[in-house]
């Protein structure tokens, strides 16, 4: 049995904001149709770093960035540093139903100096033609990540930015956030399954099922057992049998 | 002698072709305004999945036409108020509801067109129902220029708002969209336009007015610039068109109109479905080509 590190999440200190701080909640409940989705989160986000949200189908992550976005309503505390500019990339688009091409998305966040715009997220000139709902999986999550940095923010949110993108084009799109992280010094949340993918790039966890399970540093954990706190011990086991096969 | 009287003829020919009532000429007027800003407004409407949306919203005026008729005020007033009670319930209940706007909608426009029917005079109700160009005055057509080009200049001050938040409503928020707030001044002006519309084509009509030219372009455009621009030209061709020949076939402008944007649809389906077939040759020759 491994032994699984205690959530650093209890304590009255979550709810005191420092200067260093990107984002502080404490307490945070959400409910929907006399159902409970989220209760008593607290965890706190210093700027600069990566915290991979991670739990089961339904443990309320997306609730979460919903929460931190302001889109529902929700009881306890949110509270973002002033500096905060955000940056969201979603899982998929609600609708590409519009006629709308790359280049009139971007223009909408590129008001001035295009080129120059463009050059600064990496895009190339042929992309900016093609209608956004021609786009492969890959391609659109390439354009959502420029429209999410072109205007420098200071917290960029993904929401399983990879989920609709082929197996070999995952890496890329990872070292990119990375890099941005490493160059910009920009805070990153991200909501990923893939534990090779938190287990690389985030500087914390938190793992979620409704509660918190556990909130601390990546580097406390190994891979089997942050397995073994959103799945339980069994899943952990047979999974690192799998790996050992 | 011959000769004079075939140039008589002529000029009399000419003079029937070139020369339109004074109310004609208003219904142009206010077609090429109304037509032009209906499509335009309804490229959002389209893509928004609300097509039906414009189409019910427009029977909700009528128990404020038919209030304007009985106290004989301006039925333009009585419609406008009840199109804007109707958006301000269904954003209230949108927000406070897991009620679809399309539900909302469905149920007021159904209370309202009963409701309508009852209190409208029997003799203006077919006039109410379905538009009356004659009835157009200079006043009217005042009024509609300066409130269409008004619509344009808002709508096109949010337009791209509306986009972003259509594409995604999450990405516009973290973005710093009101996407609320620019929901309801769209849906005013949709309402707006809706109650200019009246009186060329009709209650029962005028939603054909922001959503078949819109439906049209988006068959044939790729960009949004296209789409829009399209979707007006649509707009402004169907209205303008019915409201000519309604002169000539001696018919209410209201149902041609819809006809003509009808065709325009139709017309549009057949040549995106040509080019795509154009297109699919193409690549398999360059496909066998290379092979």
């Amino acid at each position: 049995m491994s032994d699984v590190p205690r959530p650093e999440n209890s304590g009255s200190n979550q709810s005191q904001a420092e200067a260093s701080d990107m984002l502080v909640v404490s307490e945070l409940g959400v409910r929907s149709q006399n159902k409970t989705i989220l209760e008593e989160v607290s965890f706190k986000v210093k700027k600069g770093t990566s915290l991979a949200i991670v739990g089961p189908n339904g443990g309320g992550k997306t609730t979460l960035f919903r929460a931190l976005l302001n889109l529902i309503p929700y009881t306890g505390m949110i509270r973002w540093n002033e500096e905060v500019r955000m940056g969201y990339v979603p899982q998929s688009l609600v609708s590409t139903d519009l006629p709308i091409s790359v280049e009139e998305f971007l223009r909408f966040k590129c008001k001035t100096d295009f080129d120059t715009c463009i050059k600064s997220v990496g895009l190339e000139k042929d992309i900016l033609r093609q209608s956004l709902r021609s786009l492969s999986g890959g391609e659109l999550q390439r354009i959502l990540i420029a429209w999410a940095i072109v205007d420098n923010p200071t917290v960029l949110l993904f929401d399983e930015p990879t989920s609709g993108v082929d197996i070999g084009a995952e890496e890329p799109i990872y070292d990119k956030v990375n890099n941005l992280k490493k160059e910009i010094g920009i805070t990153i949340f991200l909501i990923s399954h893939n534990m090779h993918v938190v287990m690389h790039y985030a500087d914390y966890v938190l793992a979620l099922n409704k509660r918190v399970l556990f909130f601390g540093d990546r580097k406390s954990l190994t891979h089997s057992q942050l397995l073994s706190i959103i799945y339980g011990n069994e899943f952990a086991l047979s999974e690192e049998e799998h790996h050992k096969e | 002698m011959e000769m004079s009287s075939l140039c008589q003829r002529r000029s009399i020919i000419r003079s029937r072709r070139f020369s339109l009532p004074d109310t004609i000429t208003f219904g142009l007027i206010v077609g090429v305004f109304v037509g032009s800003t209906a499509g335009y407004l309804g490229s959002i409407m389209v893509s928004k999945h609300m097509a039906l949306v414009g189409d019910a919203l427009s029977h909700v005026a009528l128990p404020g036409l038919a209030l304007g008729i009985l106290f004989n005020f301006n039925p333009f007033i009585g419609a406008f108020a009840f199109l804007a009670a109707t958006v301000i319930v269904t954003w209230y209940l949108q927000k406070s509801t897991t009620l679809s706007v399309e539900a909302i909608i469905g149920v007021l426009f159904v209370l309202a067109l009963a409701i309508g029917i009852l209190i409208t005079p029997q003799v203006d109700l077919l006039e109410a129902l379905f538009g009356d160009v004659s009835k157009i005055t200079f006043t009217d057509t005042i009024i509609t220029v300066l409130v269409s080009v008004s619509v344009i200049f808002v709508t096109k001050t949010i337009y791209q708002k509306l986009a972003v938040s259509m594409i995604s409503k999450e990405l516009a928020i973290a973005s710093r969209i009101k996407v609320e707030r620019i929901n309801l001044i769209y849906l005013f002006l949709v309402a707006i336009i809706v109650a200019l519309g009246i009186k060329e084509v009709g209650t029962l009509l005028v939603g054909a007015l922001v959503i078949v030219p819109a439906a049209a372009a988006k068959n044939i455009s790729s960009t949004l610039s296209r789409y829009s621009l399209m979707s007006a030209i649509f707009g402004l061709a169907s209205a303008t068109s019915g409201v000519i020949l309604s002169s000539y076939v001696n018919l209410p402008a209201g149902p041609l109109v819809v006809i003509v944007g009808a065709a325009i649809f139709a017309g549009g389906v057949v040549v995106s479905s040509l080019s795509k077939r154009l297109k699919n040759q193409k690549s398999m020759r360059s496909t066998s080509t290379a092979i």
